[in-house]
């Protein structure tokens, strides 16, 4: 074998090493943190939990209140969020070529979706906190939109690049007028990369934490009304984790076990349906 | 090659005068001083050639020519771009589609199109024949399906998939996604049929059975084929345009552009000197 063989072959068993450790480094802390999660929040995790509402100190009780807190404000933020956010992305894949304002909206969104999630909290507290005169489910709803649009902007954008241009000229060569092009050919093709992007900024905002202390603050009781505030479980996690109270601190781990979990659920689904449209059918 | 005897009746009614003497012809499109800009760079120079119904017409040349600049500008696809610009007449049926105000959906409709690559749309089958004719027709169910059928006959695909109408488009092997997609554009009632490269991404069996397709066609239609092939084109046309660097250097039946060419540039191309 030529010495020009063994080096490459030696090359590649350092790069291997590296990428392999790189990626051992990575998933250490990964595993350390899902493990910590477990270990602590399982004992947490009763029927109770789920039946009533977070305790005062010293008695117990659950996290009903916060669960459907939290359900509650991430489905209205992504029934807000996610038609903005589609049809901005439409805009900027379908209208905007050559547009001199598209580019413009691509960097404003790319700001936004990288913007921390606290100063979205701040800002919604005083354009709607401060004027309404008070903490609501609503403010916290539409923080969290706020987050949703730029993420489902981005996706719906290059989904619908990813529909190949002959598919929208075929169409057009038909006779169909552009409206029925986007809707019934280009979404249709991207649906599923679409949709994909849609559960994933809903897995995105389940977590956010800065922006409800700012807006939907937390509430100690079971309340539907939008318009008070409301309990949520990013919110009652980081309460209840920094109280002295040992029962508090047990509850913020279930909490937290149980939000790490529906993410991980929703990421996975996600990705199915992500593979689902791109093989099946 | 086994479809010889085609080609020769397709031969016996080609005229072998000079195209415009003869008395059946009747000019479908007509296209004049015409010339294409992709924003400055000028793709088609003074273009004069004349289409007619019920015949096939193939626009050879080598790559880079402005066959498929030529083809689009026949249905205004490339209006679907900004920078992209044509001067001059097009007359379809006597009218010029080049004018401004025209609605170019409904020029659409009658100037149908078929890509180089197959392009099924991500729906059913059925669904991808009947979304040209539901966008100008409120047809019942049954009257649909029947239309759908005649077009799939007629694209010589019904036989292949009369069992799975409700499955994919995209299921379809390459040969079948191309006659769908011809399924597709007939469906829709055109009378002008644009095929740019239809078989250049298929295999010699599907190129067959495409061009037996194309010699049934020209029954009903104004047909343009845009080819590499020039067995393809001596095979399945009656008239021939070539070009060369957006121009038209010569155009005429057929049998006379491939036996006879008058320009030196066109005999060199079909005896494959350059391209
Ligand atoms: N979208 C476009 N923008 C700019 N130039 C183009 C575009 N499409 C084609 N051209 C140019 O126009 C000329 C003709 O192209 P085309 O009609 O595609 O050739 P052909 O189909 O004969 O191979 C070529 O020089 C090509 O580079
Ligand atoms: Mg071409």
């Amino acid at each position: 074998m030529s010495p020009l063989y063994w080096r490459r072959r030696a090359t590649n068993a350092v790069v291997m090493t590296l990428a392999l450790g790189a990626t051992a480094l990575g998933l250490v802390w990964l595993v350390l943190v899902l493990w910590t999660l477990v270990a602590n929040g399982v004992a947490a995790i009763t029927p109770s939990l789920f039946v009533e509402s977070t305790p005062p100190p010293g008695s117990s009780g659950g996290l009903a209140n916060a669960i459907y807190g939290s359900i509650v404000m991430t489905a209205a933020a992504t029934l807000i969020g996610a038609p903005v956010g589609i049809l901005a992305g439409t805009y900027l894949a379908e209208y905007g070529a050559g547009s001199r304002i598209a580019p413009v909206i691509r960097f404003v969104n790319d700001i936004l979706l990288s913007a921390p999630s606290i100063i979205i909290g701040l800002f919604v507290y005083e354009v709607m906190v401060l004027k309404m005169g008070h903490f609501s489910a609503w403010a916290g709803a539409t923080a969290l939109a706020i987050i949703v649009v730029p993420v489902v902007v981005r996706t719906t954008e290059d989904m619908l690049n990813l529909v190949p241009t002959a598919l929208r000229e075929a169409a057009a060569a038909l006779g169909a007028p552009k409206w029925r092009v986007i809707v019934f050919i280009a979404y249709r093709a991207a649906m599923q990369g679409m949709l994909t992007g849609v559960m994933l900024a809903f897995a995105r905002i389940a977590g956010e934490t800065a922006p409800l202390l700012f807006t939907a603050l937390n509430n100690q009781f079971f309340s539907t009304d939008m318009n008070a505030p409301m309990a949520n479980l990013p919110v009652v996690i980081f309460q209840f984790a920094m109280s002295p109270y040992v029962d508090w601190q047990s509850l913020a781990w279930g909490g937290a076990l149980l939000i790490t979990v529906a993410i991980l659920i929703l990421n996975i689904a996600a990705r199915l349906f992500a593979a689902w449209g791109s093989f099946g059918r | 090659m086994n479809d010889m005897p085609r080609t020769a009746v397709a031969r016996q009614d080609a005229p072998l005068v000079e195209p415009r003497a003869a008395p059946d012809l009747v000019p479908k499109i007509e296209i004049r001083r015409l010339r294409f800009f992709y924003k400055k760079f000028e793709a088609l120079k003074n273009i004069d050639l004349t289409l007619y119904d019920k015949r096939v017409t193939a626009f050879i040349g080598p790559s880079g020519c402005g066959k498929s600049t030529l083809l689009r500008v026949l249905n205004r696809i490339y209006d679907l771009y900004p920078g992209q610009r044509a001067e001059g007449e097009v007359l379809l049926d006597g009218r010029n589609i080049l004018e401004p105000g025209l609605d170019l959906n409904l020029l659409r409709a009658k100037v149908g199109m078929v890509f180089q690559k197959p392009t099924p749309f991500p729906m059913s089958i059925f669904d991808n024949v009947a979304f040209g004719i539901r966008l100008y027709e409120k047809l019942p169910a049954s009257e649909l399906a029947d239309r759908v059928e005649q077009a799939l006959r007629r694209a010589a695909l019904w036989d292949e998939v009369k069992d799975k109408l409700r499955q994919s488009g995209l299921s379809l092997s390459g040969g079948q996604q191309q006659r769908l997609c011809i399924a597709r554009a007939i469906a829709v009632k055109p009378s002008v049929l644009l095929l740019d490269e239809p078989a250049s991404a298929l295999d010699p069996i599907s190129t067959q059975r495409i061009e037996e397709l194309i010699a049934e066609l020209k029954a009903d239609y104004c047909i343009v084929i845009v080819t590499h092939n020039m067995q393809q084109a001596a095979r399945s046309s009656d008239f021939t345009a070539f070009m060369y660097l957006g121009e038209l250097i010569e155009f005429s039946d057929t049998e006379t552009l491939f036996t006879h060419p008058r320009e030196k540039r066109t005999e060199d191309y079909i005896t494959g000197r350059f391209g």
